[in-house]
């Protein structure tokens, strides 16, 4: 009888511990026991006008909502692509850049400060999508096509997309005085709620449709575990690595439009600067394996809302901005030591060995 | 099969026998004379002046230990971006301690030393022993690097310490090579104490990797890591030891940057790791394991830089045309290589089936 009650016991609690979205959800409640306990008021929201007179709210939750909304639509992509090809694209910081200096150059013509804009904000967006999509299908071809390692592969990028974005503006940094155009990554009228949020919220209705009424994620799945049996049933592993890298493509051109949408112009060497890694890191929060196979796409999403978390709860204690990466360098390394299955084997046997020693005692 | 090969002969059958390793070093070495001998007859203006040559084997010494570095860790089928950020962060713990705590120079190199021992050691437990994928490893050793890098001091300063100084102004003449200036003075060609430090790294790491027994253990877990097992070589040791030599060699090649540029600064060798892998990979090192050679990667750096020289000289001086000719560079020789494999893999199950 107490042996049977052990059993469920241990299995239920397995069960809770083997759970995806343990991880970010116990994250995220250790930010938010260390925030009450630090300072409360990191949970206050204020409402107040901004400098158009539009009733907004403020505080750091608001921030996190907003800030962490682009981090969310990257990891959407970014988790497709780390199911299927076991690698990380490290090039969508630069892709950014890349995204937000076609939708300037489209939106301001040859003119770098123009009254109006000289094209349909719309237009300009399908162009910068079609920009973005071709690096992504050029990340693609590399890692599907000529078999590179992706890391390596978006190497390329990596180095080349902020040059490139420069050299797309001719190194002029063009400023947009239209008002609507701020919209996107600010506030709408007589909304208080900022705007990227509810990009973000289409994104993720898109995302769960296509994941629902499609085949996508299976075949990713089934690509990302075992790329010759999926051959063998009939998936062309190549086609679907391909496409992922399109979609995150997709991806990385809204973050651009939102990016800059935010600033109304760009700085080509600090705009999403180290996203690539947040984005890694969401993927890795939310308990997807980083090399390939079975992903969870709301663990991702989560995940890339507990890291603004961290982001904003390090910047309210001060800490500079270039010194964000290595406080989360050690997040990354604590993370990938946890999940590393040689690290559970051990860990695990160190247990059964205390047990073993508490029942012999 | 061998004697069929053979017996046919010529250039093709010796191509065929050609090892992977030196096939695609050879590439490299012919790219990088064709480059010279282009540079030479096209734009004569100082190509032929030995100091040009000198000039940029003096701006990339770093670069040749750090990519001696790399090489030793794609070859065990590895790789390390972290040697950038070690390098960055070696350069301004250096300048602080020299100029803010009085330290002496040799402290300052034992620091150097000390910070890429311990970034290696860390790096080559978490992926030899914890068997955590490299590249997760080194990106976040790497944005831990800048991070601490930025934390340690924020601004850009030079070095003003005596010492460094002297050590740093050290130019090693060299006999019989040098030009005749405007006024007609001969001024001889000179190299930095960086370039003898480099050279020497390269010399020793080929003979280590040659002919050594853990050197050829390198090769035997890059190409297959089951049938290194099978033949008793400790894998993991292997492992440990090619990152922990990477992470020292980014602790000498942040030391030989910092002799070079005398200041510290969070933004110095930013980009450096994607340069020593260009460089790796253009050398002939193939991602994934097993095939390079520390000669092919001597020749990577310099065909990387001579390559942004003449694109400099050409006019083309921007910012970001150095960005775009390394990205455009690699993306080549990558793309070459997995073809030239493919390949030859072909051929080579075509003859063992006849």
């Amino acid at each position: 009888m107490t042996a049977k009650k052990a059993g469920n016991q241990d299995s239920f609690l397995s069960r809770l511990l083997h759970h995806q979205l343990l991880i970010p959800i116990a994250a995220l409640l250790l930010l938010t026991i260390f925030n009450l306990i630090a300072d409360p008021s990191f949970f206050q929201i204020t409402m107040g006008h901004n400098s158009d007179g539009n009733p907004v709210l403020s505080g750091y939750l608001i921030s996190i909502i907003d800030y962490g909304s682009e981090l969310a639509i990257l990891a959407i992509g970014m988790t497709l692509v780390t199911a299927a090809s076991g690698g990380q694209d490290i090039s969508v910081g630069a892709g950014i850049a890349i995204a937000g200096s076609v939708l300037l150059r489209v939106l301001c013509g040859t003119n770098s400060r123009p009254e109006t804009l000289q094209t349909p904000v719309f237009v300009a967006f399908i162009v910068c999508c079609i920009v973005a999509m071709i690096f992504g299908a050029f990340n693609g071809a590399l890692v599907a096509f000529f078999r590179i390692q992706p890391m390596v592969a978006t190497l390329i990028l990596f180095t080349a997309g902020r040059s490139i974005a420069a050299w797309i503006n001719n190194n002029e940094l063009p400023i947009i005085s239209e008002k609507s155009f701020t919209y996107f990554g600010g506030y709408l009228p007589g909304i208080p709620i900022p705007t990227p949020f509810f990009i973000a919220l289409l994104c993720f209705a898109i995302t769960w449709a296509v994941l629902k009424f499609t085949n996508l994620g299976l075949y990713v799945q089934a690509v990302g575990i075992n790329e010759k049996t999926s051959r063998l049933n009939g998936l062309n592993p190549e086609l679907i690595k391909f496409s992922v890298y399109i979609l995150l493509g997709l991806c990385v051109a809204v973050c651009g439009l939102i990016k800059v949408s935010r600033l109304s112009t760009i700085n080509y060497s600090v705009i999403a600067k180290d996203i690539e890694m947040d984005a890694i890191l969401a993927v890795a929060l939310g308990g997807n394996a980083l090399s390939g196979g079975k992903f969870n796409m709301g663990a991702s999403i989560l995940g890339a809302y507990v890291i603004q978390f961290l982001t904003t709860t390090l910047y309210k204690f001060n800490v500079q901005s270039d010194a964000l990466s290595a406080y989360k360098a050690v997040v990354v390394i604590l993370l990938v030591v946890l999940s590393a299955p040689v690290f559970r084997q051990k860990i695990s046997a160190l247990f059964r060995k205390l047990r073993t020693g508490s029942a012999a005692a | 099969m061998a004697n069929s090969v053979s017996k046919r002969g010529g250039l093709s059958g010796r191509l065929r026998r050609m090892t992977d390793t030196n096939l695609l070093m050879s590439i490299t070495i012919i790219v990088f004379i064709l480059m010279y001998l282009g540079a030479i007859i096209f734009l004569k203006s100082g190509f032929l002046k030995p100091q040009t040559l000198f000039n940029i084997m003096n701006a990339n010494a770093a670069l040749i230990i750090l990519s001696c570095g790399m090489t030793l860790v794609m070859i065990t089928g590895g790789i390390d971006i972290s040697v950038g950020g070690v390098a960055g962060l070696v350069t301004m713990c250096c300048a602080v301690y020299l100029d803010y705590h009085g330290g002496n120079v040799f402290v300052s190199l034992l620091i150097a030393l000390g910070i890429g021992l311990a970034f290696g050691l860390i790096q080559g437990y978490l992926v030899a022993y914890l068997e955590i994928q490299p590249f997760i490893v080194t990106l976040a050793g790497m944005f831990f690097a800048r991070g601490m890098t930025t934390i340690v001091h924020t601004n850009p300063f030079n070095v003003q310490h005596e010492g460094f100084v002297k050590l740093k102004d050290t130019r090693i003449e060299i006999p019989f090579l040098g030009s005749v200036n405007k006024h007609g003075v001969f001024v001889p060609a000179y190299i930095e104490i960086g370039v003898v430090v480099a050279l020497l790294i390269v010399a020793v790491l080929f003979i280590f990797l040659k002919w050594g027994k853990t050197g050829r253990s390198f090769y035997a877990v890059g190409g297959n890591r089951q049938s290194a097992l099978m033949l008793g070589i400790n894998v993991r040791r292997v492992t440990f030891l090619s990152h922990l030599l990477c992470g020292l060699l980014a602790g000498i090649g942040g030391f030989v940057y910092f002799m070079h540029v005398g200041s510290g600064s969070a933004t110095h060798a930013s980009g450096a790791e994607m340069n020593a892998i260009a460089s790796s990979i253009i050398g002939g090192t193939m991602l994934t394991g097993g095939v390079g050679n520390i000669i092919g990667t001597l020749f990577g750096v310099m065909s990387l830089a001579l390559i942004q020289t003449i694109v400099s000289s050409v006019g083309l001086d921007q910012a970001w045309w150095t960005g775009i000719t390394i990205a455009g560079m690699l993306c080549l020789f990558l793309i070459v290589q997995s073809i030239i494999i493919a390949r030859r893999k072909k051929t080579n199950t075509a003859s063992a089936q006849r």
